[in-house]
């Protein structure tokens, strides 16, 4: 087939795009959406096989077994808690794809000097800058949820200085390119610094920021994929590349604004630094605070004697893979007719939307779920907030410690509640390193241990009163 | 088509691309980032074209080859990878609609 009529029927492919976009955004048809969307994807695949200029089979057809092989069996086998890497691991597998492809076209076109025009070496250079700055960087992302390396963000000396550095010399590398220099070295060395600084701009933000970072790393491969469409002068890798790269960002921003900070302090705020200062001031304020911890049988008391509990899930139920215990526990309790309901941060756990996911998973009914609005109003006439592994979104300094660095986030008020039950498993900082009053609280009481055991035992308490 | 001609298109339909972009998504609930940020994850594993025309090359030389071939198996588990892990995030939330239903 012609270019002409290949890039004819890509424009099916577009449309299906744009429809599971669509249909993405509304709870009754995301799914189907999504379905459309590969569908969209297998026909892009089989006109490509059909496009002119396609004629050597083997490399294509053995590459797509072994990758596509490779990500059936990881996002089949993957444990719903462990879905935030692989989306990064996928996106950065994309990134890279990305790079490869300028490289390649670099490389082909590079020997006769004069071939490469201005449009397609400024292709080439930004696809191969982004592509492997979203490589690198999803890859550590990846590695910190995973945590193959701590999740803390990781600073040194002259960080920015380094940083700024190394990108002004990926940058004159590129520029270089664009301009026409043909030098086979000129690419490696971009696509090395390039991905070197993904590394770099990645390690210094915190585990719980990973979500906006993967989701601007997700724009970022969009954009590399729009650029290797200006290199192969292929409309549906620019459209569906630039789709993906704006409605990307658009997300990221909108993740941000979940969490009421602005996506550029996400990324160059540093955010555990600010820690150890608020803690001490924190520290200060509640000197005379002390934890309390209590017993299975005493939290099982209060909570088969109270009207109204709201179970506060977090990452540490998702960790533990408590969620079936906790509607286990949940049910025994009503049925000694306790009101309970489940109160949802939109950042618990590491990807907004987690803790729906999951509660859906061990079948809590719906009308449980209340959204932070609705269950905040709830908590003053709430006998028992159960926190079950939350921490950054159930800590007060939010709402009164002008000096925590996440001060100004909107928070579940479970300070509000009579009585506050934490159930954790150390009394370690959370996820982002930030110390908590909520734990010093004279309401509260902790419950140390396994999410899963502690729920599990508290059930089996309840079920003997 | 002149080159210069062609490119003006190009831009035209980025640019284009853009304004759906933002438009297409611009009421989603948060508890559909997850989900559309994984959606839109599995979209640009559309580079599996750019990747194939790289690869489907004839007479290219060894490093395109395998180039070409690492950028078809990273691309084709952008795409399988990608489109499952979505599905199995959305199927939990079918799950739950079905229940008010007795």
């Amino acid at each position: 087939m012609s270019r002409e009529v290949t890039n004819l029927l890509y424009l099916i492919t577009i449309v299906t795009f744009i429809l599971a976009l669509r249909f993405l955004s509304s709870p009754a048809t995301a799914r189907r959406g999504n379905q459309i969307g590969a569908v969209g994807m297998v026909v892009a695949i089989v006109v490509t096989f059909l496009q002119k200029g396609v004629n050597s089979y083997w490399e294509i057809i053995v590459g797509m077994i072994v990758g596509g092989a490779f990500g059936a069996i990881a996002a089949r086998k993957v444990r719903m808690t462990a879905m935030p890497q692989m989306v990064a691991l996928f996106n950065g597998v994309g990134g890279g794809a990305a790079a490869l492809i300028s490289l390649a076209e670099f490389h082909l076109h590079a020997p006769d000097p004069g071939t490469l025009q201005a449009d397609i070496s400024s292709s080439i250079m930004l696809s191969a800058i982004i592509g492997s700055i979203s490589f690198s960087g999803s890859m550590i992302a990846f590695a910190k949820l995973q945590e193959l390396i701590r999740g803390r963000p990781i600073t040194y000396p002259l960080q920015q200085l380094v940083n700024g550095v190394l990108f002004a010399a990926v940058l004159a590398a590129g520029i270089a390119i664009a301009a026409g220099a043909e030098q086979q070295w000129l690419i490696w060395a971009l696509l090395a610094g390039a991905s070197l600084f993904g590394v770099l701009f990645v390690l210094p933000i915190g585990g719980a920021d990973m979500p906006v970072v993967i989701s601007l790393l997700n724009a970022f491969t969009g954009l590399a994929a729009a650029a290797t469409g200006f290199e192969l002068e292929n409309n549906v890798l620019i459209v569906s590349g630039m789709l993906v790269g704006a409605s990307g960002t658009f997300l990221t921003i909108m993740m941000g604004r979940a969490m009421n900070r602005s996506v550029a302090n996400v990324l160059f705020g540093a955010f555990g630094q600010l820690a150890p200062s608020a803690a001490g001031a924190a520290a200060g304020g509640d000197a005379d605070g002390q934890v309390r911890s209590a017993t299975v049988d005493d939290v099982a008391v209060m909570l088969a004697y109270a009207h109204k509990v709201v179970v506060v899930p977090g990452y540490g139920m998702a960790v533990a893979q408590a969620q079936h215990d906790v509607r286990a526990l949940a049910d025994l309790l009503e049925s000694r007719g306790v009101d309970v309901s489940y109160a949802i941060h939109p950042v618990a756990g590491r990807m907004p939307g987690h803790m729906n996911v999951l509660l859906a998973e061990a079948n809590v009914p719906y009308p449980q779920l209340k959204e932070m609005e609705e269950a905040n109003a709830e908590f003053p006439r709430t006998d028992v907030a159960l926190v079950i592994g939350a921490n950054d979104v159930v800590n007060p300094d939010a709402r009164n410690n002008a000096g925590s660095p996440i001060y100004g986030m909107p928070i579940l008020n479970v300070d509000s509640a009579q009585q506050v039950v934490v159930l954790k498993r150390s009394m370690n900082p959370g996820f982002a390193g930030i110390e908590n009053p909520l734990f010093v609280n004279p309401k509260t009481v902790m419950l140390f241990g396994d999410a899963k055991e502690s729920i599990e035992k508290l059930a089996a308490a309840v079920k003997q009163l | 088509m002149s080159h210069g001609l062609l490119l003006t298109f190009e831009v035209t339909i980025l640019v284009l691309a853009i304004f759906l972009g933002f438009e297409v998504i611009s009421k989603v609930p948060t508890l559909l980032h997850t989900p559309l940020m994984s959606g839109t994850n599995a979209i640009h594993g559309i580079v599996i074209v750019g990747a194939m025309l790289v690869a489907g090359l004839d007479h290219k030389d060894t490093l395109t080859s395998v180039v070409g071939l690492i950028a078809v198996v990273l691309a084709s588990a952008n795409v399988v990878g990608g489109f499952v892990v979505t599905d199995r995030m959305l199927e939990m939330f079918k799950k739950r609609e079905k229940k008010p239903e007795p």
